[in-house]
């Protein structure tokens, strides 16, 4: 596979993988709950081999809460980007193909919501509709449409007068019908190339949101598990650096990932 | 200068439809959000249901959607933003305290990334391809993938707690009574972690930015020319490949302030900085929603005006920019 010829886009997706099945497989490999009391509290890491990575201020298998908010920040990123890129993508395209009046306030409501900063604005709707998974996903995608909505838009205006589209005027079709039909698919791929960098951004977002005590209250969170050891920095260090450890490596992933992609695409234009 | 002055004036006009959509958009979160301005005023003030009743006629809280929007609109067309619960204080007020803390992190982790950014990037790009611009490019990438407020966290654990170099919070020594240089000395000290944090996460994407544009400069008939006559390298590299490339990273500037200006929330919460992202926590925490809104709008204000200052500093670079709207 042209993919995974590059050592970085390898490197990428083996963590990725990796990633998914550890948060697939959580509640198989750690059925118990892991907000209950394991073992006593704050054991150092690799000090006792049934919790490999010590114990919390509560006395839970620090293990056990990573691969557990493993799952949480993948699904917020996941489900965070894919909002953003159908939002913004639908409102690109129409933007871009209708034009006139339509393209001019969509556009300047894309302007208002980069203008604000993103994380404030996920702040603000956190904070005013409370705290769940949900919420917080759309949150995220608050700020984050507006990318993609630029670069569909961007790419619709050059598809909108290719003679395939007149073609679909000419023999009477719904002008929806082709913006979405037509238009749409052809405009997909350098929006799905901003993807990497939305899921990236949406992780991290989750992570200070939850660091902020701003998550769903009943999941495990690897901002949460930050904050909570901030409370024994001194003391305990490993507890907040562990699960930043965790953020880095999985953002990385999707980054190395994302740009092993482009590679493999431009590699493919090239031969092409 | 003209030309400085056309630009200011498009920009503003094309900011007005924005920061009404914003204005427009704050509006409707403070609907959504539990509890009103006079329920505000009475947690901070007190006073009995009567006086409430009273308030609401007043501020034209008892009206209709619209007559609550015209009310919110006809106040902070006089500057009023309404009034903290927290603080007992107008929001303005509040919020222009604590400005220029963030200001001065935000300049200070800007000049960071972009400096020490476009120099690395300067270096790697200088020879494209070679192992020290692959070992950059990876590297920036891995620091890019840091979450800031960690970096934070793991700048204290260091520097403040392990080796006791810096100090551990905070944006100056508590009642220090240093004045002058000395007060300037300890209030550096204080953001040699905070501006280290937030502005090394945001390095990768100057250097990344500098370095492509170098490879795309390489490629161009004047720096062929520029070779064939037997120019020094470095000069190549300096004076005709890195100043070609360094403009679009002034644009970026621009773009950059509101992620910076989010960024920076979240560290002035672990540095304990008194400035507008830890007043947004503050006022999360205090369920505060007028207070957070109006740094909602302030913040945008000051995103906008960023990026004002960065296209005019754009026009003096490159003198293409705005001519040709001399003929339009």
């Amino acid at each position: 596979m042209t993919l995974l010829r590059t050592p970085t886009a390898l490197l990428g997706f083996t963590i990725l993988v990796v990633l998914a099945l550890i948060a697939l497989l959580a509640p198989l490999l750690f059925p118990a709950d892991p907000l209950a009391i394991a073992g006593p509290a704050l054991l150092r890491p690799f000090q006792d081999a049934s919790l490999p990575l010590g114990t919390d201020r509560l006395g839970r298998d620090v293990l056990a809460e990573l691969v557990h908010g493993a799952r949480t920040s993948l699904l917020v990123g996941l489900a965070a980007a894919a909002t953003s890129i159908i939002v913004g993508s639908v409102v690109g395209t129409l933007a871009g193909f209708i034009g006139g009046i339509v393209d001019e306030v969509l556009m300047r409501i894309t302007d208002a919501f980069q203008t604000v900063p993103g994380f404030l604005l996920a702040l603000a709707f956190v904070s005013v509709v409370g705290p769940s998974l949900p919420v917080v996903v759309l949150a995220i995608a608050l700020s984050a449409w507006t990318g993609p909505a630029r670069v569909a838009r961007a790419e619709v205006l050059s598809i909108r007068e290719r003679d395939y589209v007149a073609g679909a005027r000419a023999i009477g079709m719904h002008p929806l019908k082709i913006a979405f039909r037509e238009v749409l698919p052809n405009a997909l791929p350098p929006v799905l190339a901003l993807s990497s960098v939305i899921v990236a951004a949406a992780v991290l977002t989750e992570a200070a949101l939850s660091f902020l005590g701003l998550g769903d209250p009943n999941r495990i969170t690897w901002g949460g598990m930050i904050a909570e050891g901030r409370a024994v920095l001194r003391s305990a260090p490993y507890l907040s650096i562990i699960p930043g450890i965790a953020l880095v490596v999985t953002v990385l992933g999707v980054y190395l990932a994302g740009e092993g992609v482009v590679e493999a695409s431009a590699a493919r234009k090239v031969r092409a | 200068m003209n030309r400085a002055l056309r630009l200011i004036r498009r920009r503003l006009i094309a900011s007005i439809p924005v920061l009404a959509i914003v204005v427009l958009g704050t509006f409707f979160l403070l609907e959504a959000a539990p509890g009103d301005a006079v329920d505000a005023y009475a947690a901070s003030l007190g006073g009995d249901a009567g006086l409430s009743a009273d308030l609401r006629a007043q501020w034209g809280l008892d009206q209709s959607v619209w007559g609550r929007l015209a009310a919110y609109l006809y106040a902070l067309a006089h500057l009023d933003f309404g009034r903290s619960v927290i603080f007992s204080r107008p929001n303005l007020d509040v919020i222009l305290e604590r400005l220029p803390n963030t200001l001065l992190l935000m300049g200070s982790a800007t000049a960071l990334s972009f400096g020490l950014g476009s120099l690395l990037g300067i270096w790697a790009g200088a020879k494209p391809g070679s192992l020290r611009d692959r070992l950059l490019s990876v590297g920036s990438l891995a620091i890019y993938a840091v979450p800031g407020f960690w970096l934070g966290l793991v700048l204290i654990v260091i520097f403040a707690v392990q080796l006791r170099w810096l100090p551990l919070s905070g944006i100056e020594t508590i009642a220090s009574s240093k004045e002058g240089f000395a007060r300037a000395g300890d209030i550096a000290l204080h953001l040699i972690l905070p501006v280290g944090a937030l502005g090394l996460i945001y390095l990768a994407l100057y250097l990344r930015m500098m370095r492509a544009g170098m490879t795309e400069v390489w490629r161009t008939d004047y720096v062929l020319a520029a070779r064939a006559r037997g120019l020094p390298r470095r000069r190549i590299v300096l004076r005709h490949v890195a100043r070609n490339a360094l403009t679009p990273l002034v644009t970026m500037l621009g773009v950059q302030s509101a992620a910076m200006l989010g960024g920076s929330v979240v560290i002035e919460s672990v540095f304990s900085i008194p400035g507008l992202g830890r007043l947004a926590q503050e006022s999360v925490a205090g369920r505060d929603t007028s207070l957070l809104l109006g740094i909602i709008l302030i913040s945008a204000v000051v995103v906008i005006l960023i990026n004002l200052i960065v296209d005019l500093a754009y026009a003096l670079l490159d003198p293409r920019v705005g001519a040709s709207e001399v003929q339009s």
